[in-house]
């Protein structure tokens, strides 16, 4: 199987990240091959195919979370633009690397701390004192991830008394307080009901002028509704990489046609 | 990528679903290919009967059109279907608009039919006029409805081909009407009718094409609406024909 994207694919004019091929190795296994794919700026990708197929584990590619795996290994490159950083090269700090790319996880995990506490937690990191420059930071953060109204009057309150819901709302304000350039979302609403997961995918496509977002998702009208581009991949292979219109209404690859109309190939 | 096959779903209701839909179309294609069918012969042999028999039979298309429309919007608010599920619905949807249409030209020529019936033959026997038109009208509409049965793409465009001989043929049949209308006022009436006749024909085919139209787009996905024939064989040699990129639309079980 070819790994580069389709022939006739529609490459982003503006890729803010590009993997060119990357593999990844948990240790003998070969996790990902050869993997060449652009990630649009301030656009959404996502990223779909079936369990084990290697989308969490390239979308954990970008910001190193592989690192503390004994015995994991990448090849080749994630370039984050504009300034040509290898995103898995060794001499990169991978602290340096999640302070520009936030990541939001399919359970919410707040911190057990306030509601307030969790969103500035990493401008506090960052050293950031002035106590009028974080509740600033803090209202941005929450208006930006459609939780402000919510919480405003108990910021002090423990993050743990919100709902599924919000909790997750509240992991995208944490994510989003530092001005990240990229964000993964790794299956963000597979916990959530639908109102809930509408709000977050709401949120998501509000987002997409100001930040990139790079989604991995089970649901597949979830992606076809959020995502500009959409990649499928299969046995840690890249299938096809098209605007999500083509994916859904004509692929190129008949393994992605299978995947997407419920047949297995 | 000219021939499509439908293959099996993970959830066998939905492969029912489809498959059912599909049979449904064709069922409604065989309608309506025997109501043009019958209105002709009814037109040729001046029998009143079959011709009444299409017009009562219209309601009978016109209720098929309903049913499958309405079983086409339960299958996109169920099972939300993606690509080639996705266009075989949307196809279906606008094949059986023109289906209907045809059964509306074939009504009109059933009604004409109703009224010669009743009148002197003399020189309003002007069926032969269109019979050839009217052949090969039919024979359109046949090939359209083969060529969605077996959802093939080149089959498909062959037929697109035909549509011309069509136009042709009635322009022969307006040119024919105007001669004899001149020739004798006595005949005018009766040309009209045959101008009808062939005005609808002209249209049957015109839905034929149509169709054939949805099925390359069912199994390519390229809308090939309002381009050229040439313009069309020309993008289907361009955009691959590769077996890696044939679209999976596939059959459950082709003989059913």
């Amino acid at each position: 199987m070819n790994t580069a994207p389709a022939p006739g694919a529609h490459w982003p004019l503006l890729p803010r990240a590009v993997a060119e091929n990357l593999s990844f190795y948990y240790g003998a296994f070969q996790a990902l091959k050869s993997i060449n794919l652009p990630v649009a700026d301030r656009r959404v990708t996502a990223l779909i195919g079936p369990s084990g197929c290697g989308k969490s584990t390239f979308l954990r590619c970008f910001n190193r979370m592989h690192d503390l795996q004994v015995g994991s290994r990448y090849e080749g490159s994630i370039t984050l633009y504009p300034e040509n950083i290898n995103l898995v090269a060794r001499n990169v700090d991978p602290i340096e690397v999640r302070m520009r790319i936030g990541m939001v996880f399919q359970k919410a995990n707040p911190f057990p701390t306030s509601i307030a506490d969790n969103v500035t937690y990493g401008l506090r990191l960052r050293g950031m004192k002035s106590r009028v420059r974080l509740a600033e930071a803090l209202e941005k953060a929450l208006v930006g991830a459609a939780l402000w109204d919510e919480v405003k009057d108990r910021l002090e309150q423990s993050a743990m008394a919100l709902s599924g819901g919000q909790m997750q709302r509240l992991c995208i304000a944490r994510a989003l307080a530092t001005s990240p350039e990229l964000v993964l979302f790794d299956e963000p609403t597979s916990a959530l009901d639908p109102i809930a997961t509408a709000k977050i995918e709401e949120l998501i496509a509000t987002l997409r002028d100001q930040v990139t977002v790079l989604i991995v998702t089970h649901n597949m009208q979830q992606a076809a509704r959020l995502s500009d581009y959409t990649a499928f991949m299969y046995l840690g292979e890249l299938v096809e990489y098209d605007t999500a219109a083509k994916i859904f209404t004509n692929p190129a690859r008949k393994a992605t046609e299978d995947y997407i109309t419920g047949r297995y190939g | 990528m000219e021939k499509a096959e439908l293959g099996q779903h993970i959830l066998s209701r939905y492969n029912e679903d489809l498959e059912r839909l599909r049979s449904d179309v064709l069922q409604m294609g065989g309608l309506v290919a025997s109501q043009l069918h019958h209105a002709l012969q009814a037109l040729a042999e001046h029998n009143s009967s079959l011709a009444g028999d299409v017009v009562s039979n219209e309601a009978r298309v016109n209720q098929m059109e309903v049913d499958i429309d309405d079983e086409c919007s339960r299958i996109l608010a169920t099972r939300a279907p993606a690509a080639s599920d996705l266009r075989l619905v949307v196809a279906i949807i606008k094949t059986i608009t023109d289906l209907e249409r045809v059964g509306d030209e074939a009504h009109k020529i059933g009604n004409i039919g109703l009224r010669q019936a009743g009148m002197d033959r003399g020189a309003g026997d002007g069926y032969r006029i269109v019979r050839h038109l009217g052949r090969e009208a039919l024979a359109l509409l046949n090939q359209s409805l083969d060529v969605f049965a077996r959802l093939d793409a080149k089959a498909a465009l062959e037929a697109l081909k035909h549509d011309r001989i069509l136009d042709e043929e009635f322009e022969a049949v307006q040119r024919q009407c105007i001669t004899f209308m001149i020739e004798d006022p006595r005949t005018i009436r009766p040309s009209i009718d045959l101008l009808w006749v062939a005005r609808a024909l002209e249209r049957v085919g015109d839905h034929a094409k149509n169709i054939c139209e949805y099925v390359i787009y069912m199994v390519g996905g390229r809308d090939v609406r309002h381009i050229s024939v040439q313009d069309i064989e020309l993008s289907l040699q361009l955009t691959g024909t590769s077996d890696d990129s044939a679209v999976a639309v596939h059959r459950q079980d082709s003989a059913s």
